[in-house]
């Protein structure tokens, strides 16, 4: 009887304390997946007494889970349509959090650089630019002996927040892939091979000769493929890196909503093709405790947090930018 | 005909209620089992069914006969992917059916017996083998061999045929199909090895006793028996190859397009909703996406249906011939 009561009182013990660690859930875009994860973990070191669950399944996956609130955050690697966002209860907040680049690579014989303009790339891949040796290519990039060969075009396969910074640098330079093709997860792509994920992407462009396409600047330093510099909107050809991402951030229009888009940014060393992803919160939180934890999380996210970014080859925040992500933040009410 | 008598069927015993209890009761039991796959099936249906109500309203049977698949301008239409999913099936069973039939022939009626045990297990690994990882290897070595030899081979020995012209990309309808017929060979040849197993011996002996050669003996006696189970065998795999969606993603090439040549790529209707399902924000997107599982469903369905027929109609010949 004895034994009982005391088995009973610490299986009682048990759960109360499993149930002191509070537990968030959150849902959504896979690509800033590796910086979330490494800052839920650091920061069980800051504050022990809540845990965090993210669960990467996309970006459509964590619009529709904060709209219907079986999470307590959402995230997306593009802002919210108007059409969704007017689903929502009550104000769904977009918060950016990092910054990516997306680079241009390509298998050419040798050790070749090359440089592209917007204009030239939508070219290829609306498939009217077929060939390296093409007079737009090569007259760009003087003294590299541009194989006489076809272009293979490899694009994104499956619905993804890259192709959708991809596809909306290209609606932007280029009236003709706007009014054509236009911007989005997936698009109905004009020419070309499509890959699964940046592996599939980098995989045939690694296996076919004179095959382009693009994928994500982390993807493709960690696998060490050749990318190309971009000409940017004052003219200049940048290359893609943490630096030139946060400079087109900085010179990016930002918008009080903060759905914005960074593609041409303006800035004078601002690498063209890159965006943000965003974190999904609603403005009145709905569990009080859990939103002065949310709140008191994004509070270190966009302090210690930023500092973590540019070894996992994700651009942070600028101060600027982060000062005005941290105002919104303190406005979350709970 | 009948040789075995039931031997209780003159005399019933009448039974009592305690002996008829589990009797009822597994009765039951079995019945529920029955009806929960039947419904789990109807209800697979209507979910997608509901799901796409959006897309069907929208589109009609349009979406049924239309190439074109635009996210962007909420455009969409089914066609290249239906087609995609025949073809790649088609390709797969082509290849796997002969292949799996002679290597079941094989390992009953040819092998040496010290043989057969390692053979087996050896294709059973096959089915054993994860699709993703079956992709992987079709990226980086099948796909790489069959652009820079097979496919070339074909090109200059069958370049005549419209279904090896066009430039040579290495991700192609053909590539899939390939991956596919690779995936389906363990279950055509395990299946095919039991039917071929159950062929009793008084066949073979009875056509050996006529003086056919061994191959004789293969032809009249154990095909000829056995067709109707090879036939089975071949529905159940293509009844996989429909459906196989990640090994083929990876080495499809991924573009809705309709062409004649095996050479260019083709897409999937599993491979398309598996890519872009993640990543859909608009309602009528996610619905396109639904109604392209139900198309899925449907096909499979329908499929299985024209198989029966064709079962029932071969085993009708059949039966005919031994007469």
């Amino acid at each position: 009887m004895k034994k009982a009561l005391i088995t009973l009182l610490f299986a009682a013990a048990l759960a109360a304390s499993a149930s002191a660690q509070m537990l968030i859930n959150g849902a959504g875009a896979t690509f800033p997946q590796v910086i979330y994860a490494k800052w839920f973990d650091q920061y069980t070191k800051v504050d022990s007494s809540v845990r965090f669950n993210y669960q990467g399944i996309g970006s459509g996956g964590g619009q529709k889970q904060i709209l219907s609130e079986t999470v307590d955050f959402g995230a997306s690697d593009g802002p919210m349509s108007d059409a969704n966002l007017a689903k929502a209860p009550r104000a769904l907040w977009h918060i950016p959090t990092v910054a990516g680049a997306v680079v241009v690579s390509y298998n050419l014989p040798g050790d070749l650089k090359i440089r592209l303009d917007g204009p030239t790339l939508a070219g290829i891949y609306l498939g009217k630019i077929t060939r390296w040796d093409d007079l737009a290519i090569s007259g760009q990039n003087p003294g590299v002996a541009l194989p006489a060969q076809d272009i293979i075009v490899v694009h994104r396969s499956d619905g993804s927040g890259t192709s959708y910074i991809f596809t909306d640098y290209l609606s932007k330079v280029s009236p003709a892939w706007k009014t054509l093709v236009g911007k989005g997860t997936a698009v109905n792509w004009p020419a070309g091979l499509g890959g699964k994920g940046n592996a599939g992407v980098a995989g045939q462009i690694r296996q076919l000769s004179g095959a382009i396409g693009y994928i994500e600047l982390a993807y493709a330093r960690q696998n060490k493929l050749p990318y190309a510099d971009l000409k940017n909107a004052s003219g200049n050809y940048v290359t893609p890196t943490i630096d030139s991402v946060v400079a087109a951030l900085a010179s990016a229009t930002i918008p009080d909503d903060f759905r914005f888009s960074m593609v041409n940014s303006p800035g004078e060393n601002a690498y063209p093709i890159a965006g943000v992803t965003w974190l999904l919160v609603y403005q009145q939180q709905k569990d009080s405790a859990k939103g002065e934890k949310l709140v008191a999380f994004l509070k270190w996210a966009y302090t210690d947090g930023q500092k973590m970014a540019a070894a996992l080859d994700y651009a942070p925040l600028p101060d600027a930018v982060q000062a005005r992500v941290l105002a919104r933040v303190n406005e979350i009410k709970y | 005909m009948r040789t075995v008598t039931t031997p209780d069927s003159p005399a019933p015993v009448k039974p009592t209620s305690v002996s008829r209890w589990p009797d009822r009761s597994f009765h039951w039991l079995a019945l529920l089992a029955a009806l929960t796959l039947v419904g789990l099936i109807v209800l697979v249906g209507w979910e997608l069914y509901r799901g796409s109500r959006l897309s069907i309203h929208q589109f009609g049977p349009r979406f049924l006969v239309s190439s074109q698949w635009d996210p962007v301008s909420d455009v969409y239409g089914a066609l290249p992917f239906i087609f995609g999913t025949l073809v790649s099936s088609l390709i797969a069973l082509v290849i796997a059916v002969p292949l799996g039939v002679a290597t079941a022939l094989f390992l009953t009626e040819m092998a040496p017996v010290r043989l057969r045990q390692p053979i087996i297990t050896v294709i059973e690994l096959l089915a054993a083998v994860p699709s993703v990882i079956f992709g992987l290897w079709g990226i980086f070595v099948l796909v790489p061999w069959l652009r820079d030899h097979f496919f070339r081979w074909l090109k200059d020995s069958l370049g005549f045929l419209p279904l090896f012209t066009g430039p040579i990309y290495g991700p192609s309808m053909l590539a899939g199909g390939i991956i596919v017929a690779i995936m389906i060979l363990p279950i055509v040849t395990s299946v095919s090895r039991e039917i071929l197993r159950s062929v009793p011996n008084l066949q073979r002996e009875a056509a050996y006793a006529l003086g056919a050669t061994h191959w004789e003996v293969i032809r009249i006696a154990v095909i000829s028996y056995a067709r109707r189970g090879i036939f089975g065998a071949a529905v159940l795999g293509l009844g996989r190859a429909l459906g196989e969606t990640m090994a083929v993603t990876m080495v499809i090439g991924n573009r809705p397009e309709i062409s004649a040549s095996l050479f260019a790529p083709g897409y999937t209707l599993a491979s398309v909703v598996a890519n872009e399902f993640t990543e859909a924000t608009s309602d009528l997107y996610l619905n396109a996406l639904f109604e392209l599982g139900l198309v899925l469903l449907a096909i499979t369905i329908l499929v299985n249906a024209v198989a029966q027929l064709m079962l029932r109609s071969l085993a009708g010949g059949a039966g005919a011939k031994a007469h």
